[in-house]
């Protein structure tokens, strides 16, 4: 799905006011296929707005954006067909199995026959075992999270966007997280991600911060961290943009 | 519209239902634990008073008297006390609910025409009971009167024929039972009470769970979320229905003198409403408990002001009017209707139209409302 070019994400000039409030101002970004993305910036900067324009939930009031080939203001109810979300509360139905979670979401995403199979890839690339038959609502953080994951990717969605990940889960579950994704980009998957743990960004392929809805870098994270310094860490870098902008 | 992505939501919903133990115990047994009480225990009619005679003529027309009185099937003597202090003592202690006083002179009084004075002490704390025994013991006198009259005027009457005869036939329900009154009532307050809370609760949950924010990001449309969501509460309320019906016909002989299909076709109505009015619920609160509260506020004005249990036609014009903003107020007058009466849509197609007009005006609110909140 993605464009001739292998771009995954493009977006240009992308705006988005409530009011006399700008939450998006005029940003301009491309993210290519398979590529890991990371979405930075302190809580106000735009980041929510920016990705709920990307999922087709927020018409934006200026600018285009084109997800996965398809431009958002214009068929935001497609674009969902082609993306996968996975909320920092999981969304998981507690009293539902893990197996019935992935089965209801392979539903809402229309699928047919390939249901089962596509369960069972989930199972197997989630690395759940024997948890399919276990309600979500007892199952660890970690183990939530790949459940989550799962129903993110029943329907192949050629763009992924994750909202804090990994908040609230152990180093060991955190760790299997990365390596299911990092599998996955290299199947050609796009990852969006915003994260708070700066060590966690440090793994991005590139990553932008933003700041009163402006972008203030944009790059590698160490193409970022050279930018302000060699010995300046993606910590260092963060709160640095923060307090110039306040 | 997509069917897979109904079907999804719908399997879901059902599979929720059924793991849920604590409601789906609500859903299956309140029906018949309301029936039974109220079935059993709520007698409109003033059957069987403990009554205390206080005797002091001991004569044969004073026996005949106390008979009489039991004769009406009110009264049951339960005691006979020596001195009118002790029948009001009964009275007071809730041992009697009423007394007979009759006086030493009485059976002469009777034979020379003086007017045998008789005393019913009644204890009118709870004014239904009390009216059905005042009645109960004007009727008693009166009857005795006419009895007396008649005798007197020997040939000039023809037969038992008093001048005036009023006669009262009671409609639809002869006898007249409590029960039958009751019953079709209970249909409805289930399904306005177990379907708003249940509705109200499976919405405001997917949002406090975190669920609903993931579903808005897929490809569901919010006419598939409400429709996959209701529609397992339609079968939920058709099986209370049916459940109330059948223990009501076996249980208190409650008879269906209309259409069968005509009461599950107005109760479809009913039912949708009430998921009407859930889903509105749901829009107005974000978590479970003031949802349950807020549903439960609909709870009181239902019992109270829809005719369930009180005639609406005995209430002042402010609580009447409120009646009618109630659906449960028409769906009563449907059932009764159907159910007692045995008239059909052309008696009653005002409340039908009454029933779509709510269904109608909660589910326009509710998804204007519910749109906002996505946003």
């Amino acid at each position: 799905m993605s464009t001739a070019l292998g771009e995954a994400v493009v977006v240009d000039g992308l705006t988005r006011r409530f009011g006399t409030l700008t939450a998006v101002d005029n940003v301009s970004l491309s993210i290519r296929a398979g590529e890991l993305f990371g979405m930075l910036g302190p809580n106000g900067s735009g980041k929510t707005t920016l990705i709920r324009m990307l999922c087709g939930l927020l018409v934006p009031s200026a600018g285009t954006a084109r997800v996965a080939g398809i431009d958002v203001g214009k068929e935001p109810d497609r674009v969902k067909e082609h993306i996968g979300y996975m909320s920092q509360a999981y969304g998981l139905y507690r009293d539902l199995t893990a197996e019935e979670n992935l089965k209801f979401y392979g539903g809402v995403y229309g699928l047919g026959p390939e249901l089962k199979q596509r369960v069972a890839w989930a199972t197997e690339r989630m690395r759940l075992g024997e948890l399919g038959g276990r309600l979500s609502g007892v199952l660890s953080g970690g183990q939530k999270q790949r459940v989550a994951l799962g129903c993110a990717l029943m329907h192949r969605p050629p763009v992924l966007f994750l909202d804090e990940p990994t908040a609230g889960v152990d180093p060991a579950a955190r760790r299997m997280f990365w390596e299911i994704i990092r599998s996955l980009t290299a199947e050609g998957v796009t990852i969006i991600c915003t994260t708070h743990y700066m060590d966690e960004a440090e793994r991005f392929d590139r990553l932008v911060f933003l700041s009163r809805g402006h972008v203030t870098a944009l790059g590698t994270p160490a193409e970022v961290r050279a930018k302000y310094g060699a010995t300046a860490s993606l910590e260092d870098v963060f709160i640095l943009l923060q307090d110039k902008d306040s | 519209m997509s069917p897979r992505r109904l079907r999804a939501i719908f399997v879901k919903e059902f599979t929720q239902m059924r793991r849920d133990r604590a409601t789906l115990r609500l859903m299956l047994v309140i029906p018949v634990m309301q029936l039974l009480i109220f079935g059993y225990a709520i007698r409109m009619d003033v059957r069987n008073l403990p009554l205390a005679v206080f005797d002091q003529s001991r004569t044969q027309e004073s026996r005949a008297l106390v008979q009489q009185f039991e004769a009406t099937r009110n009264f049951k003597v339960t005691q006979h006390v020596s001195s009118y202090e002790l029948a009001q003592r009964l009275i007071d202690a809730g041992d009697a609910h009423s007394a007979i006083v009759i006086p030493e002179d009485y059976a002469r009084a009777i034979k020379r025409m003086q007017g045998a004075r008789v005393q019913v002490l009644v204890d009118a704390s709870s004014p239904t009971a009390a009216q059905g025994a005042i009645a109960a013991a004007q009727m008693v006198g009166q009857r005795a009167n006419v009895q007396m009259l008649l005798q007197r005027a020997g040939g000039q009457i023809k037969g038992d024929a008093t001048p005036v005869d009023i006669r009262v036939r009671p409609l639809y329900n002869p006898a007249l039972s409590s029960p039958l009154f009751i019953v079709p009532g209970i249909i409805g307050m289930i399904l306005s009470n177990v379907l708003i809370i249940i509705t109200a609760l499976s919405i405001v949950r997917e949002r406090e769970y975190g669920t609903l924010e993931q579903l808005i990001v897929t490809p569901l449309t919010r006419t598939e979320l409400m429709l996959g969501k209701l529609s397992p509460y339609i079968f939920v309320g058709f099986f209370q229905i049916t459940a109330v019906l059948l223990l009501g016909h076996f249980l208190f002989h409650v008879p269906i003198q209309g259409s069968l299909l005509l009461i599950y076709a107005t109760s479809f109505l009913f039912v949708v409403a009430s998921l009407g009015l859930g889903l509105l619920i749901s829009t107005l609160v974000t978590a479970q408990a003031p949802a349950m509260q807020t549903a439960f506020m609909f709870l009181l004005p239902n019992v109270l002001l829809s005719g369930f249990m009180f005639p609406r036609e005995a209430m002042p014009t402010i609580a009447r009017d409120i009646g009618l903003f109630l659906p449960l107020t028409y769906y009563l007058e449907i059932l009764r209707g159907i159910i007692l009466k045995g008239v059909g849509l052309r008696e009653l197609w005002v409340q039908a139209l009454a029933l779509v007009g709510f269904a109608v005006l909660y589910f326009t609110i509710a998804t204007l409302r519910f749109h906002k909140k996505l946003a």
